[in-house]
């Protein structure tokens, strides 16, 4: 039952995979149209995997869902390097944005971020999860503040380049960093896959987890840095897109009504695929480019959100 | 053999253990008893290593709990604490396969299917096994997280008070079921427990505690007196020998 699940959605990605490739095919640009659309769909699924992989293992062991990793405040962070970078360099900075260093440069200070919230509160002997996204929020709140504030007096211009990377966007992806992205992203989702059982047990309480030998303190810490690091690499290569994860994750559970993190994993990385893929046709054949895919992302996402939080509170 | 040294443990600035030191023997039902707040539960959770201790040491068969393998000991020691509330929809059968987890690491073996099978008839849930665990009654869910105690197979099996919301059928059932494991499987069982007569009839040995100490300790006859009693509860317990059982009342 659940395999057949997955085989239904698997069907679905692949055929809006080849629907976004081949739709208003112009067979005398047919190579140039094939390769871009691929290095597309590549940078899509990586986006999607690593979105959805880290949501669902974020919200199991955080035993939350309606909670996403954007909370560690990744997203703040990067758009507090895009503000600044533009604000002392201006507006030549659009040269220095599309250098790989400078892709490497915002995934270090991302990672260096929760690592440096992860040494803070987590090596003092302290394993409280919740003070330590406590602490991020404000910090990220703190740098989404001062974005605004340094948003508020650049040139007009050049705040149109910040603009451009405040939402996710699959336009102009690079095509050396989605092989690099697709070699990390890759490594980290096997490393995670590696402990779905553990998550199975993780979902049942930290109490019931560690009576059965996980070493639960453990595994939050390390999942805790991997998700960062996914985040930051989804995020440094296409954009934030914060509720794609909220959506897929608890559709997900949804679907599949189960606990085994094996089906979770997958299911939610193929709907995050499919709701890239979706958006970014209607985003290209409907709205014609005239709106960013993340603002139909957020928007459903959004949506859903308020769904949850209407149906959990009549629970209660 | 369970030995505590010298455990403390601190919430805050508030001293909820201080200093106890005990001996658990092997092949025996050890009931803990005492007043609410006595710290029953958190001495149980850090023998079992749920809660780390501020101070002290807890030795499971010569070795330091902390300094092993969490994995091995989830096949040596196993604990059922009060409150299990699971969020996921999952099935009885689903929740007792759990407790093979120390041995299958996810991946459930025709053995592993036989011990949850054996761990559910022992709470006679077999006819309930494929029901989800929000449709059962509180009871039945409390049989159902004993099953997938059972079925971690352990040598110790702590259970922090195990009858609750369980009826006065299911209850004698539980206490028969351990003291079947005990003489049957030699298990080694800890239990809170609030009822003094359950404790008084099924157990061998009993500790008392109050306010983060051990006041009392020793066979189950030399507990269940009336003035050991009433320095643990300041209540006035008669105790009487009712078919070669002592009995409370305290009405």
């Amino acid at each position: 039952m659940l395999k057949r699940k997955i085989i239904l959605l698997l069907v679905v990605a692949l055929s809006l995979a080849s629907l976004y490739l081949f739709i208003h095919m112009n067979f005398q640009a047919m190579e140039y149209l094939l390769r871009t659309r691929l290095e597309k769909i590549l940078a899509m699924i990586l986006c999607a995997v690593s979105i959805g992989v880290s949501t669902v293992v974020f919200q199991t062991i955080t035993h939350n869902r309606i909670l996403t990793p954007s909370i560690m405040g990744l997203d703040s962070v990067y758009m507090f390097i895009q503000t600044i970078v533009v604000f002392l360099f201006g507006s030549g900075t659009f040269v220095i944005m599309q250098s790989d260093a400078y892709f490497f440069l915002t995934i270090l200070l991302m990672v260096g971020f929760a690592f440096g919230l992860y040494q803070l509160l987590f090596r003092r002997g302290q394993s409280n999860l919740f003070l330590l996204l406590l602490v991020g929020l404000v910090l990220g709140t703190f740098f989404s503040s001062l974005s605004s504030f340094m948003q508020m007096i650049i040139d007009p211009n050049e705040f149109l380049l910040i603009q451009d990377s405040m939402f996710a966007s699959f336009t102009d992806v690079n095509t050396d960093l989605l092989l690099i992205s697709a070699v990390i992203i890759t490594v980290l989702c096997i490393y995670i896959f590696r402990y779905r059982h553990y998550f199975d047990v993780m979902s049942i309480g930290r109490d019931h987890a560690v009576n059965l030998g996980v070493p639960y303190e453990k595994i939050v810490k390390r999942m805790f840095l991997v998700i960062a690091v996914l985040v930051a690499v989804s995020t440094a290569l296409v954009g934030p897109i914060t509720f794609l994860g909220l959506l897929t994750a608890n559709l997900a559970r949804e679907f599949l009504q189960t606990f085994r993190h094996t089906y979770l994993l997958i299911a939610a990385s193929l709907l995050s695929v499919i709701a890239l893929l979706g958006g970014q046709l209607v985003v290209e054949r409907i709205f014609s480019f005239s709106t960013p895919i993340s603002v139909i992302i957020n928007f459903v996402g959004g949506i859903y959100f308020i769904y949850l939080l209407v149906r959990e509170s009549k629970k209660i | 053999m369970i030995v505590a040294e010298k455990l403390s443990k601190y919430f805050g600035s508030k001293k909820v253990i201080q200093d106890v030191s005990i001996e658990v023997k092997r092949g025996a039902i050890t009931s803990f008893i005492g007043p609410n707040g006595a710290g029953k539960s958190t001495l149980l959770s850090m023998v079992s290593r749920l809660l780390k201790q501020d101070d002290g040491i807890v030795y499971l068969d010569g070795k330091d709990v902390h300094k092993q393998k969490s994995k091995d000991l989830a096949k040596t020691i196993a604990i059922l604490r009060q409150s299990n509330v699971v969020q996921m929809k999952l099935t009885v059968r689903e929740l007792v396969s759990f407790g093979r987890f120390p041995y299958s690491s996810g991946r459930l073996t025709a053995e592993d299917e036989q011990k949850v099978s054996e761990a559910i008839t022992y709470v006679n849930l077999e006819e309930m096994e494929n029901k989800y665990l929000n449709e059962l009654s509180g009871g039945q869910k409390q049989r159902a997280f004993i099953a997938m105690v059972l079925a971690q197979d352990t040598d110790y099996i702590l259970l922090d008070e195990p009858l609750n919301n369980l009826d006065m059928k299911h209850a004698v059932q539980m206490m028969k079921l351990l003291r079947k494991l005990v003489e049957d499987f030699g298990k080694t069982i800890l239990l809170v427990i609030h009822d003094i007569n359950f404790a008084s009839v099924y157990s061998d040995r009993i500790v008392a505690m109050k306010d983060g100490k051990i006041v009392a300790e020793g066979p189950t006859e030399d507990i269940i007196q009336s003035d050991v009693l009433k320095s643990i509860y300041d209540l006035d317990i008669d105790v009487h020998n009712i078919s070669c059982n002592r009995i409370c009342v305290y009405f």
